[in-house]
């Protein structure tokens, strides 16, 4: 099945012709399209003089604003890649019925759901959620860039190269074919020699790299650079749950880079740390993973419950109920998030005494899981609810995630496991959680904060499109699959034998149609609200009538975002200046101190996709030039000590003019 | 704003989803999971049961508070309570914390025991509801060997061996010993006692009784390759007379599974018919885990072995520590085992000073002191342990 050639040349490792997929049709059609979509885009910036541009306030920029925001188009366009993933597996499933083997065969199925779940997480969830925490953290702490912008900028790259590696893959050999995991032994070099796991494991070590030093730029910038008189018991509950967070990206991801830096070493310097023979131990990669794995999971969920609690509190028009306790919440499943990993092999062997640990220490999980809920009720509760479009997805949230929760204390218990693990009805929990948790998070973040980013609402019609394409979408194509779960349907599974279960399959399928009908609503909304963005425009920069500090500033923010520096003193700090009638400074601003743009993540970036591409390969003087380019711009940069910028008092004075007049104004779209 | 039609919608979304969810429910009842065959799988359908009515005592108030709440203090609705300051109430906040503990607690007693319990490794107690286990009766030994993509299912007390059907007699106990040549799966029978993994290299056991005659389907639950879908594997549970029955139709197979025929059988192969081997070569599932079925290659066990003695341990000593080198930081020999404080009869002083070392370390805290120099692996002191003969 492999397409890798057995030799490999001095010049180009083990890439020859054979390597492309030009047999395949659907890959050429991919191809195809994608080859006119990118010259299309590439023309078009080509033929407005976009490059320079781009390069100038974009690319280089180490404003968190602006990463963010690239965060979040990196995110959307994955998105729309694993999507198609998945829409080919429903297809797969709903056909590979009665002797039909579907039009999937092993070599491209296995491929397709192992890179709809890399590609769903590593690259739709964690940019997603690294996005949001980009642009809104800094804002609601009342600082002006994040602990050090151009590590920042560097962290965004590395993401997006090891993106970039994944999608070719697509069409330069293969991908793994060993789950989302790249688990062994299906992924050792032995069971598998082709290009696939090593393509996984660099475009993930790449990416690593850069949420890992992301995880730290956070943590610092929340403990370092918070507005003067904000406490960590005043942080808005986002920056407490962004920080929790970033708490366990730096702790956890050094276990999944060294997990994969083994399983590098046994593929290419013939080690033996998780083979089957020689000493070697497939368990402990499963142990490593998911000591990653499970935390990851906190990691996605805690920012979404920090959005849902920040869109509650606005639109109830309420303080939110029970901060501490939320506080605390939170901690604890940071903690706890740690001591549970073994639960996604109860069915291992560990024994009756480790399982029931793992299986209980899931269950308390849940303790506090659900006092957030409560929260979130009693902050509703005797609120003046307003159903703008974060709040939609707030109480879809809550009606969906709690039935994920319920299932995910039920697949905690070890004897309930035994018969549910790897089913169907596994596959469905965590679906129900992480569609109903993580991404309606995201969704409404992405309208709640796209005025602040932007300066113009998001369409409201479109919007609701949106939202009921996906809750409606998820419930109709994940409740059959918990059906077939309990009928003893195992996950991965590419055909079936019993005709009872198509009908499930059909009916799953017709929900992801009903999903593709939100994604390509979301799609239509930001085109239209783009186009009606007069209409929609909000000159106030606090349309909403919210709590926390990013409303105080103008929309989209200057870019130093407080032109004096905000001063804290009661949690909704915001809120509590307007309801002091706090004055906004209009005069005696001074110069402000900036850091300025740089290429060098960029470059970095590029030279790792190269070492990567060819590690992959085997191409090793590519690697090695690659390799010591790094090391070269890296200690080259060392030396850039021209870093930063001041914007002068005059340009901070005109912009905050331009903002008075504005507020000056009546306010009219916005009422 | 237009509240109305959104929260009208979400309603109207309510009861289409209940139904579907309800329908689905039903059916699955005649599922494999819900509509066990055997008496473990039974009691695990049980606690699902049972864990899923505990938690719905908390999920559905919380479900039918957050619809409530949603309808009701919409914008639109002046006659319903503005409190904007209302963000504490201890009595509340008691409830929030305790009423999830309490399920929970009730929940980790039933983990604790239903795990014990249900362990695969355990022996069963009962043949069913009904019918205790007679204490004398042995269980029924089957061997199971993952190959890829099929599975070789091994009588060691028969003498036969059948791949990709597995037959048991009803009510009795069966000990299944599992391994896996190459790739990690699942050994799954729903309908018999859940799954557990089967690992290169190692071996799982797992204990059941099947209860009801009848056909099943059995299955890889862990995805091993290209082949994984179509690793299936049928269920027959027969009344004794039917076992022997079976056993003599395999017994007269002519195929004899030795280690060439393995070695064979072990090749990668897809949607393998069900094959009968009439005669088994003895102790072939131990080289099987052992890793050892080709000729000339040598068995882990005996690898460990070396390891051990090399190491100064004794051979076939099990205990903790004996293949382990002597020094300051390696697990001490068995039955020198140091006490934790809690079990020490002889607490020593009670003073402020408690924790001082009675003994001087052998070790240094001086860098490159020489004392260190003998504290790593293997040591070459004169006392140090017997080891193989190179």
């Amino acid at each position: 099945m492999s397409h890798a050639p057995t030799e490999t040349s001095a010049i180009f490792g083990r890439l020859s012709l054979q390597s492309f997929p030009i047999h395949e049709p659907i890959l050429i059609v991919t191809f195809a399209v994608v080859v006119l979509l990118g010259t299309g885009i590439l023309a078009a910036v080509t033929k407005y003089r976009l490059w320079g541009w781009l390069w100038r306030e974009w690319f280089t920029s180490v404003d968190h604003k602006k990463i963010g925001i690239m965060y979040l188009i990196l995110g959307i366009i994955m998105l729309l890649r694993g999507f198609a993933d998945a829409i080919m597996m429903r297809l797969q499933q709903a056909l590979a019925f009665g002797g039909s083997e579907g039009y999937l065969d092993a070599h491209h199925y296995d491929q397709v759901f192992s890179a709809h779940g890399t590609i769903m997480i590593f690259f739709v969830a964690i940019p997603l959620v690294a996005g949001i925490i980009n642009y809104v953290l800094p804002l609601q702490i009342g600082a002006r860039d994040v602990a050090f912008p151009f590590l920042n900028n560097l962290s965004f790259w590395m993401t997006a190269a090891g993106a970039l590696l994944v999608m070719m893959s697509l069409f330069i050999g293969e991908f793994t074919r060993a789950g989302w995991l790249n688990y062994v032994p299906v992924s050792n070099l032995q069971n598998a020699p082709d290009t696939g796991p090593d393509y996984y494991l660099w475009a993930l070590q790449i990416a690593g790299i850069g949420t890992t030093l992301s995880g730290i730029n956070m943590v610092v910038t929340v403990i370092k650079m918070r507005a003067p008189g904000m406490t960590m018991m005043k942080l808005p509950i986002f920056v407490w749950t962004a920080f929790c967070s970033n708490i366990l990206v730096t702790a956890i991801f050094p276990v999944l880079t060294a997990a994969f830096a083994m399983l590098m070493l046994d593929r290419y310097a013939g080690f033996n740390f998780f083979t089957n023979d020689l000493g070697g131990n497939p368990m402990m990669y499963w142990n490593l993973v998911w000591i990653w794995g499970h935390p990851e999971v906190y990691v996605l969920i805690l920012p979404a419950f920090g959005i849902y609690s920040e869109i509650t509190s606005t639109f109830t028009g309420k303080r939110l109920f029970g901060y501490s306790s939320m506080v605390y919440a939170t901690v604890v499943i940071t903690i706890l998030s740690w001591l549970v990993w073994l639960h996604h092999f109860f069915t291992m062997g560990s024994g009756a005494s480790v399982n029931s640990f793992f299986g209980i220490a899931t269950m308390v999980i849940s303790i506090p899981t659900g006092a957030k809920i409560f929260n979130w009720l009693f902050t509703m509760y005797r609120g003046r609810i307003r159903y703008e479009l974060p709040m939609m997805w707030v109480v879809a949230f809550m009606l969906t995630f709690t039935v994920g929760g319920m299932t995910g204390v039920l697949l905690a218990v070890p004897p309930a496991d035994f018969v549910l693990h790897n089913s169907l009805f596994l596959v469905a929990h965590f679906h129900n959680v992480i569609i109903g948790g993580v991404i309606f998070g995201l969704f409404a973040g992405i309208d709640y904060w796209w005025p602040k980013a932007f300066g113009f609402k998001l369409d409201r019609f479109w919007g609701k499109i949106h939202f009921w394409g996906w809750v409606v979408g998820y419930w109709v194509a994940w409740t059959p699959m918990y059906v077939v779960g309990l009928m003893g349907t195992t996950r991965r599974t590419r055909y079936f034998e019993d005709p009872e279960l198509q009908i499930w399959f059909v009916i799953a399928a017709i929900g992801v149609a009903i999903i593709a009908v939100g994604i390509a609503a979301f799609l239509i909304q930001i085109f239209v609200s783009i186009r009606n963005r007069e209409q929609l425009r909000d000159t106030t920069g606090d349309p909403w009538n919210a709590r926390t500090l990013e409303w105080s500033t103008s929309s989209p923010p200057p870019p130093y975002n407080f032109a004096q520096t905000p001063v804290v003193h009661d949690l909704d700090a915001w809120y509590d200046m307007k309801a002091q009638h706090a004055e906004r400074p209009v005069s005696g601003f001074r110069p402000i101190h900036m850091p300025k743009n740089t290429g060098t993540g960029v470059i970095l970036s590029a030279l790792a996709l190269v070492l990567g591409f060819a590690m992959v390969w085997y191409i090793w003087w590519l690697a090695i030039v690659a390799a010591v380019g790094l090391l070269a711009v890296g200690i080259g940069h060392t030396f850039n000590y021209d870093r930063d910028y001041h914007i002068p008092a005059e340009e901070v004075t005109a912009l905050e003019d331009t903002r008075t007049r504005l507020l000056a104004q009546p306010a009219g779209a916005t009422a | 704003m237009r509240d109305h039609p959104t929260l009208v919608s979400f309603r109207r979304l309510a009861a289409p989803a209940a139904l579907l969810l309800g329908a689905g429910l039903l059916a699955g009842c005649s599922g494999a999971v819900l509509d066990p065959a055997g008496d473990v799988a039974r009691q695990q359908r049980d606690i699902i049961y049972i864990s899923t009515a505990l938690m719905l005592v908390i999920i559905v108030p919380v479900m039918a508070l957050t619809a409530m709440f949603a309808w009701r203090y919409r914008r639109s609705n002046q006659d319903a309570t503005y409190d904007p300051d209302f963000d504490h109430s201890t009595g509340l906040e008691l409830v929030i914390w305790s009423a999830p503990l309490l399920i929970v607690i009730a929940l980790g007693a039933l983990t604790w025991w239903s795990t014990h319990l249900l362990d695969p490794y355990r022996p069963l107690g009962r043949v069913s509801a009904e019918k205790p286990i007679d204490p004398k009766a042995r269980p029924l030994v089957v061997q199971v060997v993952a190959l890829d993509w099929k599975w070789l299912f091994i009588y060691p007390e028969q003498g036969v061996a059948s791949v990709n059907e597995l037959a048991l007699p009803v009510d009795r106990q069966v000990r299944f010993d599992l391994t896996s040549t190459n790739m990690m799966n699942t050994f799954y029978a729903p309908t018999l006692a859940g799954m557990i993994y089967v690992m290169p290299g190692m071996r799982s056991t797992m204990h059941a009784v099947l209860n009801r005659p009848g056909s099943y389907k059995g299955y890889s639950a862990n995805y091993s390759g290209a082949g994984f879908s179509g690793m299936r594997f049928r269920l027959q549970g027969v009344d004794q007379a039917g076992f022997d029955g079976w056993v003599a139709k395999v017994k007269s197979a002519p195929r004899v599974l030795d280690s060439g025929t393995f070695l064979k059988l072990e090749q990668p192969s897809e949607k393998v018919p069900v094959t009968y081997f009439g005669r088994v070569a003895p102790a072939l599932f131990d080289r099987a885990y052992q890793r050892c079925v080709k000729p000339g290659t040598t068995c882990m066990g005996e690898v460990m072995l070396r390891d051990q003695q090399a190491g100064g341990g004794g051979g076939g000593d099990p205990r903790l520590g004996t293949g382990m080198p002597a020094g300051r930081t390696s697990v001490p020999p068995p039955g020198q085992k140091p006490e934790g404080g809690l079990f020490k009869d002889d607490a020593g002083p009670t003073g402020t000073h408690n924790t001082v070392p009675k003994k001087k370390p052998s070790g240094s805290t001086a860098p490159s002191d020489s004392n260190n120099r003998d504290m790593s692996f293997l040591p070459s002191r004169p006392a140090a342990p017997v080891r193989a003969a190179v």
